[in-house]
């Protein structure tokens, strides 16, 4: 087996990473896991070393999945570890989320929102997700869930109306 | 502005002396940002690429902070310009590479910098002297704020801001400053750091960013992640992992002047001593000197004004700059020639590093 970075030395270091049930693995040779500078698996992200060498995960979900905007499938973010169009963030969002959890901090932005106009159109659009939330909780007899998402969507539709007058 | 008016003047953030300069050589704060629906520069066809400069391009120039700047295609671009522009920072290496329906667009003091299509649709950067992530997030912020006002960017509440890579989804945002870290280098303390930076979820490069060497004892701290935490914590952590690095760097240069005085006098002063008579010299070789030059400067073995000097000679070393002031082609080998002459004048009127503690060196003993 070739180192995942040189593709050239014979891969010694063989690191293998479980998130949520999906197994990101990597295999280097000993030169490169040490300028890399994996010495402990410790706070060290496989899926971070894996997009960053263009070798991307494969998103899970359907194969032949395309995106309806740019038509750039799982196949081609494999090779590339790279996304078509922002469209495709919602084409592969459930497949995504696994990488997302591995990378990050979390799975949502809580950050940067952009100006007025823009704000206006994701408080609706987070009220419509909420509703959906909302009709599985309830189905699912979340009821302690259910009232809190209820809570969040009415201070989200006071924030519309303050911003509304 | 026409690309040699630019490259004529050292950028700002190397002529000026920002906040703990001494240990941190430059800030830098970039945003990505793409438009909603439109491919990323990567998947885009040449056509589509083409027409989405063609609608960032005059939004970018029409900003108030790029009242005088340069701007054009990356086709217009000579290979050499490109390159000199990647050793001051203000292109991406990959960025470099790109030809037909790519820009660039760089205001005149060059402390802020708008790739368009790189591997996003827009890499929009500010950057300065010193420790001063706070003041450039502000600068960048208000930037990317008159931007979206005309650019309809793409944005999802749940994820944030949409990239072409997952690495920077969410905030967009890449932090990072250039530490000088010789003295922890000399006393091999160098990979701790690294491992402990790395461990609080911040990365370590090189020079020129990810997978380049640390030449001259220069290393880029940064964030890696970019979603779940906002972009103000996320300086405010990365500024406080800097302010540490700095005390451990003042400390293991205390420790060892009490300790090695004699091995850090003889590295500095040799460092000056080859440098001020070397009549060929290779841009590595250079930087390793001058980063001990520069140490020498924060020791005061050199008199303060001369840091600028090697700030300058930091960046003036390099290939592409060196390439660039002969105005002419060269060979590697007139290059390391030519190098050499360009820091040996630079130096001519740099005296010898004052060592004021060193005893004098006795006598040899007589012979009866």
């Amino acid at each position: 087996m070739l180192c995942d970075i040189c593709k050239k030395n014979e891969a010694t270091v063989h690191l293998t990473q479980i998130i949520e049930n999906k197994m990101l693995k990597v295999d280097l040779c000993e030169v490169c896991s040490k300028t890399k500078g994996i010495q402990e698996t410790t706070g060290f992200s496989l899926a971070d070393l894996q997009v960053g060498l263009g070798a991307g995960d494969e998103i899970a979900g359907e194969a032949g999945l395309k995106c309806p905007v740019c038509g750039f499938s799982q196949a081609d973010f494999k090779k590339t570890g790279r996304l078509g169009c922002s469209a495709c963030w919602a084409t592969f969002e459930q497949g995504l989320a696994p990488l997302l959890k591995a990378m990050h901090k979390s799975d949502r932005h809580v950050g940067k929102v952009p100006g007025k106009a823009a704000h206006t159109l994701i408080i609706t659009e987070r009220i419509k997700e909420l509703a959906g939330d909302l009709e599985k909780a309830v189905r699912s007899e979340k009821y302690e869930d259910a009232a809190h998402i209820r809570d969040q969507i009415r201070e989200l539709e006071s924030k519309l109306k303050i911003s509304a007058v | 502005m026409k690309i040699n008016e630019l490259l004529s003047s050292p950028s700002e953030w190397v002529r000026t002396e920002g906040p703990n300069s001494k240990i941190v050589m430059s800030s830098r704060v970039r945003f990505a940002r793409n438009l909603r629906n439109v491919p990323f520069p990567g998947w885009a066809k040449k056509p589509e690429r083409q027409k989405s400069l063609e609608l960032i391009k005059p939004v970018v120039e029409q900003l108030p902070e790029m009242a005088t700047a340069f701007s054009d295609s990356m086709d217009n671009l000579a290979a050499l310009d490109k390159q000199v522009l990647v050793e001051r920072h203000l292109i991406s290496r990959e960025h470099a590479a790109k030809n037909v329906g790519s820009g660039v667009v760089i205001n005149d003091k060059e402390t802020l910098s708008v790739m368009i299509n790189e591997e996003d649709h827009l890499r929009m950067q500010a950057i300065k002297s010193g420790l001063q992530l706070k003041s450039i997030f502000k600068v960048i912020d208000k930037v990317d704020t008159e931007l979206e006002s005309v650019l309809d960017f793409a944005y999802s509440p749940r994820l944030g801001y949409l990239t072409a890579c997952p690495t920077n989804v969410g905030t967009g945002m890449r932090a990072s400053a250039m530490v000088h870290l010789p003295a922890m280098v000399l006393s091999d303390q160098i990979n701790q750091v690294v491992q402990a930076v790395n461990k609080l979820g911040l990365a370590v490069r090189g020079l020129y960013g990810e997978g380049t060497e640390a030449l001259g004892n220069v290393f880029q701290v940064s964030n890696q992640t970019t979603l779940g935490e906002k972009e103000a914590d996320v300086i405010d952590r990365l500024n406080k992992v800097i302010l540490q690095i700095i005390d451990h760097e003042e400390n293991a240069r205390i420790t060892l002047l009490e300790k090695k005085p004699r091995l850090v006098y003889d590295q500095v002063g040799r460092a000056y001593g080859a440098l001020s008579n070397a009549h060929t010299v290779s841009s590595k070789e250079a930087l390793n000197l001058l980063s001990l030059l520069r140490m020498g400067v924060d020791l005061e073995l050199f008199p303060a004004t001369t840091r600028v000097i090697v700030d300058e000679m930091f960046v003036v070393a390099q290939p592409a700059h060196v390439q660039k002031a002969a105005e002419r082609k060269l060979t590697a080998e007139e290059r390391d020639i030519f190098r050499a002459d360009l820091i040996r004048h630079r130096l001519k009127d740099v005296a010898k590093p004052i060592v004021a503690t060193a005893a004098p060196p006795e006598g040899p003993t007589e012979l009866a």
